[in-house]
């Protein structure tokens, strides 16, 4: 069975947040996983590398990027979309 | 203690070659910034800089020379050369003793660092020139800057980020004031636009694709720049005695550190270093005329910047000014301190007050009189100048009018 783009972004971020992956559900916020601003650009370069994509994302309005950090789900689905348009 | 003025200054950074010009620059609200020029630009995110543009090194130095001084070293001779021609000081036998250099740089040889690296990793070359270390070492520029003028006393280099600067500026005043040094040459000076040094900036998603728009709403980040400015700090009797001409007086200085967090910038950090060099130079808050911001352009910076301000002025922080020159020549990192006190200098001395340009919206969060787009003319008898770095450690000078 092949690695799902959920599943790596689900260990990117346990490991910045310092949990095992099944702590790590979709309606927990960064806030709640305890990752502040730095550990979020870390998480991004880490997808980015991991998928090779570019992510749009900027730090000092992180709420009106393109990329919905809202939730670890909308993560997860922030980057399914961005593997799909930029790799599909 | 003993009274510290200023005699003589100088410049090279993206708004001009010399004092003049940069000043015309800044009453006019020139930009500095604009597209990078620099190999592999089109491997970058980001694309603009505050860059030195129609600058020729070898119309300036000669070939010896240059295989010694890395750009930054450069900027910094340039812009000694200018401040002591003012000043009008040759340094022999006592004075030289009694005088010193202390500049600010963030990088140093940052260019000559990655040219190197290339050269051995890129291109697979195995031998490099001779000169690698003492060109890239962060006191070289205060290092030639001291031979180039006979200048003997103490001297050394300051790196502390964003505020290398006015960390430097603030260890010339206390040199003198205490009487260690009768005699400063200090500023700062900064060359961190080439490829390497731009990348690594990209990497923490805090700069502008843009352009840098201080305090507006619609900022979009910070905008690096290159550059320097240098200062004859003077102590009061020995400036008199020769008849020079004050340029203003530094009356004070504060730094603090956040101890909090390795980026982002604390309320009470800025604050207790902005009140800590009010109560050092002796004024009260209501004699601030003018701040020069730290201004970067962020909305970490901007946000907590304002409300430090707010904080440490109360109702006088709605009357007083306060802009960010940075939104003309980009941050110059550990130089930019010292070209932002250029405009400390010319609100006391010719009442003019540099704009913050690019400004656009405005933030409830910045609701201060941040001199939007257009300089000002004010009677402006004391001034802060703010610098908060990456680190937390913040340095803030007081000027005052002569």
């Amino acid at each position: 069975m092949t690695e799902t783009v959920r599943d790596r972004v689900l260990a990117i971020i346990a490991e910045q947040a310092v949990l095992e992956v099944g702590d790590v559900t979709p309606e927990l916020t960064l806030e709640d996983l305890g990752i502040d601003s730095l550990g979020l650009v870390e998480s991004i370069f880490a997808i980015e590398e991991a998928f090779d994509i570019q992510v749009p994302f900027n730090a000092n309005d992180p709420a009106s990027s393109e990329f919905d950090i809202s939730s670890v789900g909308a993560i997860i689905a922030a980057v399914e979309k961005l593997v799909k348009d930029q790799k599909g | 203690m003993r009274r510290v003025v200023i005699t003589g200054a100088g410049t090279i950074n993206p708004l001009g070659h010399n004092v003049p010009d940069t000043l015309e620059a800044m009453r006019e609200g020139r930009c500095g910034i604009g597209p990078l020029e620099m190999r592999d630009v089109e491997r970058l995110s980001i694309r603009v800089g505050g860059q030195v543009k129609g600058y020729d090194p070898e119309a300036e130095f000669n070939r010896q020379q240059i295989a010694l001084y890395d750009r930054f070293t450069q900027f910094a001779l340039i812009s000694a050369r200018e401040a002591l021609a003012q000043a009008g000081l040759t340094f022999e036998g006592q004075l030289a003793a009694r005088s010193g250099v202390v500049l600010g740089t963030s990088g140093g040889g940052l260019n000559t660092q990655d040219e190197n690296y290339r050269a051995v990793y890129e291109e697979g070359k195995n031998r490099v020139h001779p000169f690698v270390v003492p060109k890239l070492m962060n006191n070289a520029a205060t290092s030639h800057v001291s031979m180039t003028y006979n200048i003997k006393g103490p001297s050394f280099t300051v790196a502390t980020a964003c505020a290398s600067s006015n960390h430097a500026m603030g260890q010339a005043f206390q040199l003198i004031r205490y009487g260690m040094a009768d005699v400063m040459i200090t500023g700062g000076s900064e060359a961190m636009l080439c490829f390497g040094g731009v990348k690594a900036w990209e990497g923490l998603r805090v700069m502008s694709r843009d352009a840098c728009r201080p305090f507006s709403a619609n900022r979009s980040g910070m905008v690096q720049g290159e550059g320097a400015a240098v200062f004859v700090f003077e102590e009061y009797e020995h400036a008199r005695a020769r008849g020079a001409d004050i340029l203003a007086e530094v009356i004070g200085f504060a730094m603090t550190s956040d101890a909090a967090d390795i980026v982002m910038p604390s309320k009470q950090g800025a604050a207790r270093a902005i009140a800590g060099a009010m109560a050092d130079a002796r004024v009260d808050p209501e004699e601030v005329g003018y701040i020069n911001a730290h201004g970067t352009g962020t909305a970490a910076n901007d946000k907590t910047e304002c409300a430090a301000v707010a904080d440490v002025f109360g109702h006088h922080a709605d009357r007083l000014m306060i802009s960010s020159t940075k939104s003309m020549h980009g941050h110059l990192i550990g130089g930019t301190g010292a070209v932002e006190l250029l405009a400390c200098i010319m609100a006391l001395r010719d009442g003019i007050i540099a704009p913050t340009i690019g400004y656009e919206e405005p933030d409830p969060e910045c609701a201060l009189d941040v001199v939007p787009n257009e300089a000002r003319e004010a009677k402006v008898e004391v001034c802060l100048s703010n610098a908060f770095a990456f680190g937390g450690l913040n340095a803030v000078l007081a000027l005052r009018k002569v």
